[in-house]
Order: structure tokens, then sequence, then C-alpha cells
């Protein structure tokens, strides 16, 4: 599903974001990315959305070659996946469910599916009944659960998640990780960049470590090497 | 939940930031407006040398005793000259009456006279693409090769000096009025810059949901349009008021200044439209290659 294959990325400055980074995420996988500020998490997770292009190696996701992408096929890459974003990234001026639906409009789907999917989403982040309030009438908790529920509602095969819990407290942290398990357990990957060494160590997921932009721990390298 | 067109989406974006678009619709508005009173000044410049040049005449002198026949004959050759709009033919006794008529302190002299001697001429109008001190001497150099014809005079000194006036004004009316456009065009650029770095993050998510750039320009560029048919209107309202106020403060009945007719209306909306437009491509562009 994710392939990365000895990546690394310099920047224009010479600073280098990863250095020959190499790993396998199989279908239905759930991955921590842990590492100091700086380590490389976001480099990683913005190859996968295509944000940027690797210098060296080659990134490999749901079949797309990211080294190679056309401006066109950006777009189609992007709709199978779903982004969540520590700060959320809603818009003010929209409802609940506006702010889902804006996810269906832009991929052109069709508009009498429109109000039954987003229901479906928000039913399953547990924000149906707040459908019409406004993200700024929300907790920090319930923002990021409708920002889940945007990233969920095209149905994507992959769900990455930029510390999607770094603004939130204990009991809305914990009640957004129990959400990506389920929807992990539905079948999609997460690959979740997160500093919440406490909550990675709990659950025993997969863990990918980085350090200056190396990947310095892999927990899952023998399933993920065994894996189709 | 209503379903959100690229009009619609347009549409909202006034509702929503009513302070900013005003305020870029008011920066079209002003910036064509400035330069729409230059263009006015200009145009009624323009049309007061067409009026001077309407004046522009050549006289050719016919010599005394030159046969009827012959004037008939050469009426019909000098009115076939491509640049005669009017040709008239002005006889002794004519020129005589006229004389009397205009010249108040000679009618004393010409009272009296025994032999008229004022010569017969024609008199030659000039269409007004050729009233100019080239076509003038061109035609003052063939009406020279007739025999019968003594003299030409078409006011060279006063031609030439109205050419080169007419020069002046274009090349000042084209260096200040490119200089204008250039100068609205950026003020309406950044005026447009703004109110798409306002929406960077909108821009943003669509980008990261997949939205192609061709969904993301759609209602930038109705907004755009929207923007500048709305400046547009408010520059040529704005010309019209100072046009009139300066009409009347003139004493003017409306038949010496001229205001835009429905062509360079259309231009000057076109215009607008095409700046708002274009203003909207280029930073919507620059944004998307930003994020």
């Amino acid at each position: 599903m994710i392939r990365f294959n000895h990546v690394s990325i310099t920047y224009g400055n010479g600073v280098s974001g990863l250095k020959d980074a190499s790993f396998h995420i199989p279908r239905g996988q759930f991955v921590f990315l842990t590492g100091h500020s700086g380590a490389g998490k976001s480099s990683i997770l913005s190859l996968i959305f295509a944000e940027q292009k690797p210098t060296e190696g080659e990134v490999k996701v749901s079949g797309y070659q990211i080294s190679k992408l056309t401006a066109r096929e950006i777009p189609r890459l992007r709709r199978r996946l779903g982004i969540v974003f520590q700060d959320f990234r809603l818009l003010e001026y929209r409802t609940v469910e506006e702010n889902v639906a804006f996810a269906l409009e832009v991929t052109g789907a069709r508009h009498e599916s429109i109000p039954n999917r987003v229901m479906r989403a928000l039913t399953q982040v547990g924000l149906a009944s707040k459908a019409r309030g406004y993200p700024k009438e929300l907790s920090g908790g319930e923002q990021q659960r409708v920002a889940i529920a945007r990233a969920l509602v095209n149905d994507p095969h992959i769900l990455i998640a930029d510390e999607p819990t770094g603004n939130l407290d204990e009991r809305a942290t914990r009640g957004i990780f129990q959400l990506l398990r389920e929807i992990n357990a539905g079948g999609t990957v997460v690959v979740m960049a997160t500093h919440d060494m406490e909550l990675v160590r709990d659950t025993g997921f997969r863990t990918i470590e980085l350090k200056n932009g190396r990947v310095v721990y892999d927990s899952g390298v023998d399933d993920a090497e065994a894996a189709p | 939940m209503k379903h959100r067109t690229p009009l619609r989406e347009a549409l909202l974006v006034f509702e929503r930031t009513p302070l900013l678009s005003s305020l870029s619709i008011a920066s079209i508005g002003f910036s064509l407006f400035t330069i729409g009173l230059f263009f006015l000044v200009a145009l009624n410049f323009r049309r007061a040398l067409d009026v001077l040049a309407e004046r522009v005449e050549v006289v050719a002198f016919v010599l005394r005793g030159t046969p009827t026949e012959t004037v008939s004959q050469a009426t019909q050759d000098i009115t076939a000259f491509p640049e005669v709009l009017e040709l008239r033919f002005v006889t002794e006794e004519q020129a005589l009456a006229r004389a009397r008529r205009e010249l108040v302190e000679f009618r004393e002299a010409y009272r009296d006279l025994e032999v008229n001697p004022l010569p017969a001429s024609f008199e030659i109008r000039l269409k007004p693409e050729f009233r100019d001190a080239a076509h003038a001497q061109a035609v003052a150099e063939r009406l020279r090769g007739f025999p019968f014809i003594e003299d030409v005079r078409y006011g060279r000194d006063w031609v030439e000096r109205l050419d080169k006036l007419r020069t002046m004004a274009a090349v000042v009316g084209l260096v200040i009025g490119y200089a204008f456009a250039a100068v609205a065009i950026v003020i309406i650029g950044v005026t447009i810059r703004i109110t798409v770095l306002q929406r960077a993050k909108e821009i943003s998510i669509m980008r990261l949901v997949g939205a192609t750039n061709s969904y993301i320009r759609g209602p930038f560029l109705i907004e755009g349009a929207i923007k500048g048919i709305l400046g547009g209107v408010l520059a040529i309202a704005m010309c019209w008021v100072t046009f009139s106020v300066f009409r009347k403060t003139t004493g003017d009945t409306g038949t010496t200044l001229i205001f835009f007719g429905g062509l360079q209306m259309t231009v000057m909306m076109l215009f607008a439209i095409g700046i708002g437009l274009g203003g909207s491509l280029v930073s919507v562009d620059r944004q998307l290659r930003s994020v």
C-alpha cells in the first residue's frame, strides 16, 4: 500500500528532511511515526500525499509512484487518501456538514449522494447531531472529529494523521485515537505522526521512529517485509 | 444542505467578506475611473483638433479668362481626387460679393471698383483622414499641374502646426494612457491578490481533499469577472458624474464636449472584466503553486 525505498529529501537550502528511509506499510496496518520535532515525520506524510517529491529513492502509494506523478494525477491520488492535521483545517464559515460535504463536492461526487454520505461519516465520528453547527461552536476534540469525518467521507484507502491529538486534552485524545482504531478496523491504513509516547506504548501498534531524518527503529520490520 | 455551484461559491464570497469585496470593487472602479477620465480628456481634445482640422482647405485660384468648359472639366477631375470631400467653384463675382460681405473694413473700397480684382477659385475640402500637411501639399501640387491654375494656398504653416499638435497629443496620450493602465493593473492585481491570500487556507484544503486546479480556479474566476463588471460600471458612472458636473460648470450645452460612445464603454467594460479575470487567474495560480 505504501512503500518507501531508500528515500531522501534535501531542501533547497541544503537541509535534509529525510535520509535513506525504507519501509513498507501493507494493507490494513496502523502505524505510528514518532520522533522529535524536525525528525522527519511530516516529511514522510507530505511525501505520501504528494505535497513534495523525493530528492532520491522511490515512494509508492496506492499504486502511484510519487516521483513520476503528473499535476493531473495528484488530485486522483489524494481522493484515495484522507488527511487530518493537528490544526483541524476546517472552514469557519461552513457548517459541520458543509465542511464534510466540501470533500465530496470538490471531487465531483453526485449531488444526490452527498447528504447521505455526509451523514454516514458524521454518524461514524459521533457528530450527527451537530451537523448544522459551525466549527467555532465545537470543542477541539469535536472539531478534530469533523476533520476526520471529512477525511473519511471519500472512503479512503489510507488515512494520514499529522499530530491529530496535538491540540487536544487527555480525554479528547483518547476519543480521537479510539475513532482512528475503529477506522483502521474497517480495513483503512492509518499512518499517524505523534509525540504522545504513552499512547504509542499502550497500543502495541507498529512504530517507526525517526531521528534527524533517519529511520532509527521500526517495530514491524519483519511483518512489513513478510506482507504481500 | 444546499448544493454549492461555482457561481454560488463566488456570490457567497461577497456575502462573507463584504468589506474586502467592496474594497476590491472600489479599487477596480477608481483605477478605471482614472484611466476613463484621462481618455475622456483625450477624446475631447482629439475632437477639438478634428473640429480645427475641418478648416483645412485647399484653394486654387483660376487664371482670368479660363473657359467655362475647362472649369467644368477640371471640376470633374478634381472631384475624382481620392482626398477630396467637397469641391466648390467660386466665380469672380461670388468672390467679390463675399469680400464685400465679410471684409467690412474694405466694403467702401470694394464698392467703387471698376474692375473686379478677385480671381475665381476652386475651394476644396479634404476628407477627414487627409487633413494634414502632407496630403494638403500633395493635392496642391497636383492642382498646380493644371495650366489654368494661377496659385494654390492651403495655410501651410497653420496645417503643419496642427500636425505637430496632433502627433504630440497622440504620443503623450499613448505614454500616459499606458502608464495609467499599468498602474491600474498593478493596483487591481494587488487587491485581488489580497482577496486570494485571505482564502489561502481554503485553497490548501481544496487541494488536500483532491480538488483539481480547474475546479479551484472556477469560483475565483467568476468572482473576478463579477468584480470587473461592478468595478467597470462604477468607473463609467463616476466618469459620467464628473463629465456632467464639468459640463454644467463650463456652461456647455451638450454640443462641444462629448462622452464615451457605446463602443468605448464596451471596450472599458471588457478591459474591466479582463483585468478582473486575469488578476484572479494569476493570483490563484500563484497560490496553487505555493500550496
